[in-house]
């Protein structure tokens, strides 16, 4: 796995409180990780802040599951 | 009007977590009083305060694990996760499991604080500065907000009843019990979980009431004994940490179910100063109504108080309470005894009230008052028996708790031996 994924899962982690096994590609936050749309805002700005990037709200509201998020960062930085 | 009573307590403490083990190390006269280790007070006058003792959750230390999960602990003010913590003891010690739609809608929360989440709203407003507007939480403000305690604790329950919270600075408390008993009498409630939590032992916290001049400064070298109410050598209140929550219930509600019955909740007053921000009047006039109107509603002649639990902060105050004490009991004044339990926990603010009524309870349960530590040399003598440094064993049928706060907003609850 990348470094990018790697650093990722480890915020989903962390914020959602859930076991890392559970965090695979196509993993939904929301149906399957337990994350509200609060939680959701709020990993997209932890995302924002450990890779130094910008996520415009229309973007963020694509990232729906950990690979979503894999993908647009690895593009973005 | 529909009877009252108090079928489950739940408290977290400077003393401990856990009604019991505080209560045993109150009468025990223990203080709860140390260094500051919240933050880094360097910058701050005074350097102690009463912590909660964290820990692994035996032997009476608190640990945040029983009572919220790390990822939603994240996400609130620590008053929250105190008032979580004696909501779920309260409950629990109640027995209350509402099992219908009608039940659930008929139990209510009404938990209250005095200044709610001023550490996240300081740690955000830093925030701000440092790296801009857009990197605020989503969670600050429902982190922050004083009725999320009532919010939280309706979610993990479902209580789908009144959902309230009382802020009345350091009579919130009292003022929560006493609205959420109303409830039940008015029959808009068989059930109300209601009390109040602080944490306000923050930088902000401690620098904004040192500006106050509230707060107690010279005992660094020993802060067990900062906190001395009624004595001539105190110098201001300690800041104490924590939560209160009790259970209230309509009484032949708690009869039906066959639930422990601790206590009534005979009568309650409220009154205001009209006098000054922070400071009582001279006279006490604003604590004595509030005293008067509660007898009133509890029917009861002022001999007929056994017990009171002082507003008592260790501040120039203490002895306008206590005139205005004295002037209501008159010649009882003689047989009554009045502590502070200030002297032991320091000052919870808007939990005070609260985990102060629950100290009534018991000492009628066990029918011993608890001490005011500290009190070696009174600045004024006393009428009343103050239980200077040691509990006073002796019969307590009922009890005064008397709670001020900042604005001149008093509180006074009487709570009973319940008798049919």
């Amino acid at each position: 796995m990348s470094d990018i994924a790697d650093r990722v899962k480890k915020i989903v982690v962390e914020h959602l409180g859930v076991e890392e096994d559970k965090v695979t590609e196509s993993a939904s936050f929301i149906d399957d990780l337990g994350a509200d749309s609060l939680d959701t805002v709020e990993l997209v700005m932890a995302f924002e802040e450990e890779f130094g990037i910008e996520i415009p709200d229309d973007a963020a509201e694509t990232i729906q599951t950990f690979g979503d998020a894999v993908k647009f960062i690895s593009a973005a930085v | 009007m529909r009877r009252v009573v108090i079928t489950g307590l739940g408290m977290v403490t400077p003393l401990a977590s856990g009604v019991e083990a505080t209560w045993e190390r109150l009468i025990a006269g223990q203080s709860g009083a140390g260094p500051i280790t919240r933050f880094d007070p360097s910058g701050v006058v005074t350097q102690y305060a009463c912590e909660i003792p964290y820990g692994d959750g035996s032997d009476g230390s608190f640990n945040p694990d029983d009572w919220m999960e790390p990822k939603d602990r994240r996400k609130v003010d620590d008053f929250i996760l105190y008032g979580m913590a004696a909501a779920q003891q309260a409950v629990a010690d109640s027995g209350w499991k509402p099992a219908t739609e009608d039940e659930k809608c008929r139990t209510g929360v009404m938990i209250g604080s005095g200044i709610g989440g001023l550490t996240s709203i300081a740690e955000t407003a830093v925030l701000i500065k440092e790296k801009g507007a857009k990197r605020v939480s989503p969670f600050f403000i429902p982190g922050a907000l004083i009725n999320l305690v009532s919010g939280q604790v309706s979610i993990r329950f479902g209580f789908k009843g009144p959902n309230h919270a009382v802020v009345t600075a350091c009579s919130t408390g009292a003022h929560a019990i006493g609205d959420a008993a109303r409830l039940i009498a008015f029959d808009d409630a068989d059930v109300m979980v209601a009390g109040g939590a602080e944490s306000p032992i923050s930088e902000i916290g401690i620098a904004g009431f040192n500006a106050c001049k509230a707060l107690s400064t010279k005992r660094a070298d020993d802060p067990t004994k900062a906190s001395r109410p009624y004595d001539a050598d105190r110098d201001g209140f300690v800041m104490g940490e924590g939560a209160g929550v009790v259970v209230l219930e309509e009484y032949e509600h708690a009869k039906a179910r066959g639930a422990k019955i601790y206590a009534e909740v005979l009568g309650y007053g409220l009154s205001g100063d009209a006098y000054h921000i922070t400071a009582p009047s001279e006279d006490g006039d604003g604590g004595y109504r509030s005293m008067q109107m509660a007898l009133k509603r509890a029917g009861l002649e002022p001999s007929q108080i056994d017990y009171i639990n002082a507003h008592g902060t260790s501040t120039m105050a203490d002895t306008i309470e206590l005139g205005a004490v004295e002037r209501l009991l008159g010649e009882a004044a003689e047989t009554a005894t009045m502590s502070s339990t200030k002297s032991s926990i320091g000052h919870l603010l808007g939990a005070a009230g609260a985990v102060e009524a629950i100290f009534c309870v018991l000492a009628i349960r066990d029918q011993v008052a608890p001490p005011t530590i500290n009190l070696d040399n009174p600045a004024v003598a006393p009428k009343l028996d103050l239980a200077p440094n040691k509990a006073v064993k002796r019969r307590i049928d009922v009890a005064l708790s008397n709670s001020f706060g900042f604005g001149g907003t008093n509180a006074s609850l009487i709570l009973g031996r319940v008798t049919d």
